[in-house]
């Protein structure tokens, strides 16, 4: 660090807190609101301090629901949701690894051809596949389910590639004396190849579980049901009511619990993730 | 206790290129063979189809009176040291050296004393719960090394094992491994291109050239019989020098002999002594005193004879044509620019055939 004298300091210091109050104060508000009564809120005269709704608004969000638009208590949304987004972010690693490894260390026929179109798939985001995928998932009567939920979402081109990479840059002597020392090629994935990619995982499980939390349109399509309705959906439907006010208090600390487990994850896997992401040592 | 023989071995790779082409090399039980060559000369590659992870495209592997050719890695009961270690980053140095034994299935009792036993042996005790990068990389080498031991092969082979440490570390690494192979009695192959060390370690030296083998024998023998221009220049620092025998004034000295067909005429820098007597049968030079390197106990005096040109370059062609390179013991040396002429006994010929493939006794 450069030492500025002090009023240099104080001006980047005060730009740099700005910029803080611009990202938190959303958050801020999000949290005050939820902690407010919703009649104040809805005529427009939400005070700027907490109020003295919190347990009473956090208790009935998560194991009641809003009396409205979707009666389904949060707790149970956020469990889908979890069950989801860790469904995806497993079963993403878990194929994706091993898809890797036939990619980099096996010669078999069409192996260049199968891994562009792999590559290729980059290319097609959900939303561009999304018909056929309704159409397979709904004749797999998966419609309303955590499979269907996870499944189509769990083939993934980025960490294949990102798999690939990291493979290719562990030194081929490493494989060379995993046979000198009797190991298989099984044994070699196991003992060698996976211990070597535990930063690797960890850092794709954040962005990965993030991802999955954050699914919006493919959940959307395929839950009918209330009770299998993700987070996201709910905050959703929660805040388009016909008749009735929309229950403000209990949106807002719907999305405050929204936030809880992805920031949970980047803090407990921070250490790991960051090394993911810089290491080269081998 | 076994034998290595391999009998016209070649490998072709697929687009067509010949790596190897027929090699028949035959290492005694418990010897040490040094394969040494330039880089790209096939001698890795050779050493790799000896360990089974390159394919052998022609000929037949031996290993203790089997053929090998077609049997995995792990099962030829040898052993091996990479150039870069090739440790499992992930796992203790007690593992490391654990790891193929629990994979043969050997019980764990009978694998902590062997991996006990290489740790005293290498020095590495204090180190086993350690994690290969908080090592040296000498005791990372120990730790390469230890991983051979434990396995009581019956042959050890090393791909340059010391290319990556620094040069102090090299010439203690060097005499332990030769120590620790006299007393573990264990055949052993080791590619290095380091004339030096192939010099030193060697109780067989394979010099090799463009997939090809281009003398077998004694360290010694072969230094002092090189049997190709190739060998002459290639073993022995600093090289041969190597010079055409057309110019009348080398042709006149050579008369009356076998030496009358040979094409190339060499001499070691170490078989001239500076003097104004020729000796009989001798070779006697004038030189221009271009350069003088002092190393302490020897001196290197760097000269041009006066017609240019003469010099045949030598295939690692490490010296310009017409420059000769002396050795004469101490300090004591010529000013540069002097002119002074040097003499070599007829003994310390090396008379060598027009294309420099064949040596010509004299």
């Amino acid at each position: 660090m450069v030492e500025e004298e002090g009023f240099r300091r104080y001006v980047a210091h005060i730009i740099l807190w700005i910029g803080i109050a611009i990202v938190a104060f959303p958050v801020y508000i999000a949290i005050v609101a939820s902690t407010q009564d919703n009649a104040l809120i809805a005529n427009g005269q939400m005070s700027l301090l907490p109020g003295g709704h919190f347990f009473e608004t956090y208790y009935q969000t998560i194991f009641v629901g809003t009396s409205g638009s979707t009666r389904e208590p949060v707790g149970n949304m956020m469990l889908n949701s979890l069950v989801t987004a860790l469904l995806i972010a497993v079963g993403k690693i878990a194929i994706s690894i091993i898809s890797a490894y036939a990619i980099v260390y096996f010669r078999f026929p069409f192996r260049m051809p199968i891994f562009w179109l792999i590559f290729i798939t980059l290319m097609l985001p959900v939303e561009v596949r999304i018909y056929p995928t309704y159409k397979i998932v709904a004749d797999l009567h998966m419609l309303d389910s955590y499979a269907g939920l996870s499944l189509p979402l769990i083939a993934s081109a980025t960490a294949t590639l990102l798999f690939r990479q990291f493979f290719m840059t562990v030194p081929d002597e490493l494989l060379e004396a995993s046979r000198i020392d009797g190991a298989g090629p099984l044994r070699f994935f196991w003992d060698t190849l996976l211990p070597l990619s535990r930063t690797n995982m960890a850092a794709l499980f954040v962005i990965l579980f993030i991802l999955g939390w954050n699914q919006y349109l493919w959940p959307l399509l395929i839950t009918t049901r209330d009770d299998m309705q993700t987070i996201q959906i709910g905050i959703r439907k929660m805040i388009t009511t016909t008749d009735a006010l929309t229950e403000w208090p209990i949106v807002m600390a719907t999305a405050v619990l929204a936030m809880l487990p992805p920031v949970f994850v980047v803090v407990a896997m921070q250490k790991l993730f960051v090394r993911g992401l810089v290491e080269t040592e081998k | 206790m076994a034998n290595v023989t391999l009998r016209n071995v070649r490998k072709t790779y697929p687009g067509g290129f010949e790596a190897i082409k027929g090699v028949d090399v035959d290492v005694g039980d418990g010897q040490f063979c040094v394969l040494v060559g330039p880089s790209g000369c096939g001698k890795s590659t050779l050493l790799r189809m000896v360990a089974g992870l390159e394919t052998v495209t022609g000929g037949e592997i031996d290993i203790g009176g089997r053929v090998v050719n077609q049997i995995e890695p792990a099962d030829r009961d040898i052993a091996m040291v990479f150039q870069n270690y090739a440790l499992y980053p992930h796992m203790s140095v007690y593992n490391n050296m654990a790891y193929g034994l629990r994979n043969r299935g050997m019980a764990e009792a009978e694998i902590k004393t062997r991996v006990e036993e290489a740790a005293r042996v290498l020095e590495l005790s204090a180190m086993l719960e350690r994690k290969p990068r908080q090592l040296s990389g000498g005791q990372r080498q120990r730790v390469a090394m230890g991983r051979a031991i434990v396995r009581q092969p019956k042959v050890f082979l090393f791909d340059e094992p010391l290319s990556n440490l620094d040069a102090k570390l090299r010439i203690a690494m060097r005499v332990e491994i030769r120590k620790l192979q006299r007393r573990l009695n264990t055949t052993s192959i080791y590619v290095t291109h380091d004339q030096l060390e192939a010099m030193t370690l060697a109780d067989i030296l394979v010099v090799m050239n463009g997939g090809q083998v281009e003398q077998v024998g004694n360290p010694l023998a072969i230094y002092e019989k090189p049997a190709t221009t190739f060998v002459a220049s290639f073993i022995g620092a600093p090289p041969m020098n190597l010079m055409s025998t057309r110019p009348e004034e080398i042709r006149s000295q050579l008369a009356g002999s076998a030496a009358a067909d040979a094409g190339i005429l060499g001499i070691r820098p170490e078989d001239f002594v500076i003097t104004d007597q020729t000796p009989a049968g001798g070779v006697a030079l004038p030189l221009t005193v271009e350069a003088i390197e002092r190393v302490g106990a020897e001196t290197f005096v760097y000269g041009s004879r006066e017609q240019e040109d003469q010099r045949v370059a030598a295939t690692p062609g490490e010296l310009p044509p017409g420059e000769i390179i002396v050795r004469i013991p101490g300090t004591e040396a010529p000013a540069i620019g002097q002119k002074i002429r040097v003499a070599a006994v007829r003994s310390k010929l090396h008379l060598f055939s027009g294309d420099g493939r064949k040596r010509l006794e004299a």
